[in-house]
Parts: structure tokens; C-alpha cells; sequence
């Protein structure tokens, strides 16, 4: 049986990673979880100096999900680097770095930076939606996203996955820039901007006011957006949202995502990710699915 | 062994005071390793609550690897933990973040323990653990609870802000009114209070460890949803945002800027 998927080169031992932001680099996780069984390590956004990120209160519970506005709190690359990548090395999973970043040139000081390292791919975060500059800010027009993608291409050396938000019209549009724009690979769906008001004390639940919801609330949404970008694109697509079971990453996967990203999941359960990839399997045996291939996109 | 997530099952439970319940559950390999103001993360049954709620341990008892909780209802997620009866199930991780430093109480030492409303339960369990001479300052709104058990360690003062019970106001208030002296101070309770306690145990130049609390996702620190600013660098990115699941709870005075 094959589990095994291709991202533009890169091959995963099985389509399962993590979804970048909710499981750090993977060392408070790897008390919990055998990395090694891991398709790929999605870290969190990494800029090309450390980042404070927002102020507290940066959760809050909602109805089947939760929404955050961390801000992309992150230690900058330099101890990335030097921290990060030597740890995620000791597993045999595949690296991919999240990178964050307000202007282009700091997107591209990252990439540049990373072309040396030993890290599988690169993800470009243009969907964050609480960070003023940057992030969203080159997601949400097509322009941008061409221009941000080609950009990078440039100078990267490992594939590119290009992140793309939700907060859109029609995820298409902004899926083809990217694809033209030279994009290997693309992900999503980021989180969709949200906000949560107290009503005893009368004020936004998130000091940011707003902030990205994500969790089983936005599967929906998710899988209606990974099965109309695989229509319109060639390129691989990594799917994710709300991903909880085996099941929701199987209906991705139908949708025509070649991987999938457990996030919100590992807060709820924080072995969520082995019990994705062993549902996977148990599902491919019982019916009898000798390859992970005549899954993707099977629905059409 | 390190965090673990189990089922544990529920020996007892019973209601304290308006909203406040102890619950005893049996955690064994959660209870041998909590140390005093460390806790746990409980996750509901109902599946439209995503996040685990960080509860601090109140009391262990190894011999049995029993475990106390005692909370207050603050929303849905507390709710139906008040529910659970004796053999319930509830799934939970612990034990999490970094307890009270022990040995600042040595023998000899003079240690005051303040703990407010909801912050007073893992004052218990560090009253029982210190051997130095302990003095308890309690602040309620109004309706008491846990002050009894504090008896057996340590002269206990209480504060309410309605009056009710020994000096009306807050632990500020007893700590002025009683003249208390003390070598280290150990602390939990709202923002406001702890905020106090630090500028008191600063000028007074008082060795002194604060538990916070914020609202956290993971609890085990990964998602970066809990951090207060700290004096120091934080040791995972570097720009003085400390974990309070993880660096946390427990923080020296001067290390938080409130």
C-alpha cells in the first residue's frame, strides 16, 4: 500500500503534516508524538528578526473553534537556524519552514537565508490576518500574490508553497496568480478573520479585537475552497481546516489535496496527527486502496 | 516520565460555595509527579468546546494518586465539569508548567502566602509542602471556602471585600492591618492583586513568586497563545514574552511586567 506523496519533488512517507503555527517547531510536541512518523513539520512563521507578536488576550473559544491573534510571535531566523533546524534534523520527517515577513525584501532575506540550511520547502504566508503589514496584505490580490510568488521564486532554492487566505471572493483567482507566478505547490486555507465580543465585560474577547478562526467550524468552507482550486490549478495543493479525524483529512483528500495539515486539532488532542495517519491507513485497507494516489481529486 | 495525557475517573465531588466545586479525581501518573502550584488541562466531553481548561492542582494525595481540583463555573466548559459524578470519566494532562520553588521556603524562613479567590486553591497544597513558618492570607468576594483546611499549616487571616469575614477589603489590607513580616512570599489570585503584592514585595525588598493565569490553547508551549511580558529575554523568541503554560505559571516578582 502507498501512502506516499510528491510535493513538487519532495517525497512525504505519508500526505499527514502540521499546520503551521499550532505546533511550534515540534519539541513540546515530541513528548506527546513520534516525529519520525510524520509526512512534514509545517513550523511556525518565521521572520528574518524576532517578532513580538500581540498583546493578551490572543485566543478565544467559539462555537466549534476557536479564534487567535498571536501575531507571529517568533524568534527570528538567526535562532531559528541555529535552534530549530538542528533539532527537526534528529527525525526523519520532512522540513518545511512558514515564512513571514511585512515587505517583500524581508520575505526574501528569510529565503535567501534558508537556500543553505537544510530544509525541504518553503511556505510563503501571505494569509495572516493579524498582522498589520505583510501577511494578508499580499493575499488577498492577485497582483500581489503574482508578484510576491515570482519574487520569491528568485531566490529560493527549495519548492515554494505559497499560503493563501480565505478572506477572498474566489480562492481560484488568487490560486492561479500564485500558480503563474511560479508557485510549486500551494496551501490552505489560512484561518478566516473572525471576532468574539464579552458581553459581561462589554469589550472584544482578543485584544486585537479580531482575529483568525480556525477549528472544525471552517471545514466546510475549507474543502469547498481545496476543491475548487484543484479544478483550476496543475499544481499540488496541501489542504487544511478544521482537519479533527482521519475522515475530515480523507475529505480534503477526495477534494484533491495531495496533503493535508492537522492545526487546531493538536490543542484538542495532541496525538491528533498519529491518529490522522493511522486512520488513513485503516481506511485505505478496508477498502481496499492500494495507492493514496487514486484518492486525490477522486471526487469530481 | 514527563506530561501525560490520561483518562482519569472521578472519586469524588462536591460543591464548596456559590459556583466553587472540589473535585477529587484519580490521576496516578499525574499525581506523582505534581508539585505544588503546578496544573492540569481538562478537556470537556462536549465537542464544540475545542480547548482544554488549565485548572490549577489544589491537593494531591500519592498514597491513593488522587488528585484535587477545586474551580469556579466561569463558563460552559466549567459547567459541565460541575456536573460529573463520582466513576465519570474526564480526560486530562498534567502535570503542566512549573511549580512553586520549594526550597525559597526553607526552614527558618518566614513565608507569607496569599491567595485570592480562585488563586487559593494551589495555595494549598503549598502550605502543606513548605516545613518553614508559614502565615495564610485568604481574599474572598464574599463567600468562603477551602479556609478551614488551611488551619492545620499556618496562622490563616482572611480578607472579604463585603465584610463578611475577618478584615474587609483585600490580602493588601491584612497583610497592613496585622503588621505581617515575612522572608518570601508566594502568590495567586486576579491580575490586580498580584500586581500589588509585586510592588509591595519590591519596595519592602521580599523575596517573592507569583503564579499568573491567562488564556491558554496547547498548555504545553507550542502555540503562543499565553505569554506575559517579562524583564528577560523569553528563552523562545527572545523578545520578553514569556510562556506562562510553560515558563509559567510560577514567576518571580520582578521577572513580570504587569
Amino acid at each position: 500500500m502507498n501512502m506516499k506523496v510528491n510535493l513538487a519533488g519532495v517525497e512525504l512517507d505519508n500526505p499527514v503534516m502540521t499546520a503551521s503555527g499550532t505546533f511550534g517547531s515540534g519539541e513540546e510536541y515530541s513528548e506527546f508524538v513520534d516525529l519520525n512518523r510524520l509526512g512534514a513539520v509545517v513550523t511556525k512563521g518565521v521572520a528574518n528578526i524576532p517578532w513580538a507578536g500581540n498583546p493578551t488576550p490572543r485566543i478565544a473559544e467559539t462555537y466549534g473553534g476557536m479564534i487567535n491573534a498571536i501575531g507571529l510571535q517568533n524568534p527570528g531566523m538567526d535562532v531559528f537556524i541555529e535552534r530549530d533546524i538542528p533539532f527537526l534534523k534528529q527525525f526523519d520527517t520532512k522540513i518545511i519552514v512558514n515564512v513571514c515577513g511585512k515587505t517583500a525584501e524581508d520575505y526574501i532575506e528569510v529565503v535567501e537565508r534558508l537556500s543553505h540550511e537544510p530544509v525541504d520547502m518553503l511556505e510563503i504566508n501571505i494569509s495572516c490576518p493579524n498582522v498589520k503589514e505583510g501577511g494578508i496584505a499580499f493575499g488577498q490580490d492577485p497582483k500581489a500574490v503574482e508578484a510576491i510568488t515570482r519574487e520569491v521564486k528568485k531566490y529560493a532554492r527549495q519548492p515554494v508553497i505559497m499560503k493563501l487566505s480565505p478572506n477572498v471572493t474566489d480562492i481560484t483567482v488568487m490560486a492561479k496568480a500564485a500558480e503563474a507566478g511560479g508557485a510549486d505547490v500551494l496551501s490552505m486555507i489560512n484561518t478566516l478573520t473572525g471576532m468574539k465580543i464579552d458581553v459581561n465585560r462589554r469589550t472584544f474577547a482578543l485584544a486585537n479585537k479580531t482575529g483568525g478562526l480556525s477549528g472544525p467550524a471552517v471545514k466546510p468552507v475549507a474543502v469547498r475552497m481545496v476543491y475548487q482550486a484543484a479544478c483550476a490549478v496543475k499544481i499540488p495543493i496541501i489542504g487544511m481546516g478544521g482537519i479533527m479525524t482521519a475522515e475530515d483529512a480523507l475529505e480534503f483528500i477526495l477534494a484533491g489535496a495531495a496533503a493535508v495539515c492537522v492545526g487546531t486539532a493538536n490543542f484538542v488532542n495532541p496525538c491528533a496527527t498519529m491518529e490522522v495517519i493511522q486512520g488513513i491507513e485503516d481506511y485505505m485497507i478496508k477498502h481496499q486502496v492500494d495507492d493514496i494516489y487514486k484518492l486525490i481529486g477522486a471526487v469530481r | 516520565m514527563g506530561k501525560i495525557k490520561i483518562e482519569a475517573e472521578v472519586v469524588s465531588q462536591t460543591r464548596l460555595a456559590d459556583g466553587v466545586f472540589s473535585m477529587w479525581i484519580e490521576a496516578k501518573g499525574i499525581t506523582d509527579q505534581a508539585e505544588p502550584g503546578q496544573f492540569i488541562s481538562m478537556y470537556t466531553k462536549d465537542s464544540s468546546k475545542l480547548l482544554p481548561r488549565p485548572i490549577s492542582i489544589c491537593e494531591t494525595n500519592r498514597d491513593k494518586g488522587f488528585l484535587r481540583i477545586v474551580y469556579r463555573i466561569a463558563g460552559g466548559g466549567t459547567e459541565e465539569f460541575s456536573q460529573y459524578k463520582t466513576g465519570s470519566r474526564i480526560s486530562v494532562m498534567g502535570p503542566l508548567g512549573n511549580g512553586f520553588p520549594l526550597e525559597a521556603g526553607s526552614p527558618g524562613k518566614r513565608a507569607l502566602l496569599i491567595g485570592g479567590g480562585i488563586g487559593i486553591p494551589p495555595m494549598l497544597e503549598l502550605s502543606k509542602h513548605l516545613t518553614c513558618t508559614r502565615q495564610i492570607v485568604l481574599g474572598y468576594r464574599d463567600e468562603l471556602f477551602l479556609n478551614e483546611e488551611f488551619l492545620p499549616y499556618g496562622d490563616t487571616f482572611l480578607a472579604t471585600e463585603s465584610g463578611t469575614a475577618g478584615t474587609k477589603g483585600n490580602v493588601m489590607d491584612v497583610i497592613r492591618e496585622h503588621g505581617l513580616q515575612s522572608d518570601v512570599i508566594f502568590a495567586c489570585g486576579p491580575t490586580p492583586m498580584l500586581k500589588s503584592i509585586q510592588a509591595y514585595a519590591l519596595e519592602h525588598h521580599i523575596e517573592c513568586y507569583l503564579s499568573l493565569e491567562e488564556k491558554m490553547a496547547c498548555g504545553i508551549g507550542a502555540c503562543l497563545a499565553c505569554v506575559c511580558k517579562s524583564s528577560e529575554r523569553d528563552g523562545h523568541s527572545m523578545v520578553h514574552n514569556k510562556r506562562v503554560c510553560k515558563d509559567g505559571p510560577v514567576f518571580k516578582a520582578e521577572e513580570v511586567e504587569f
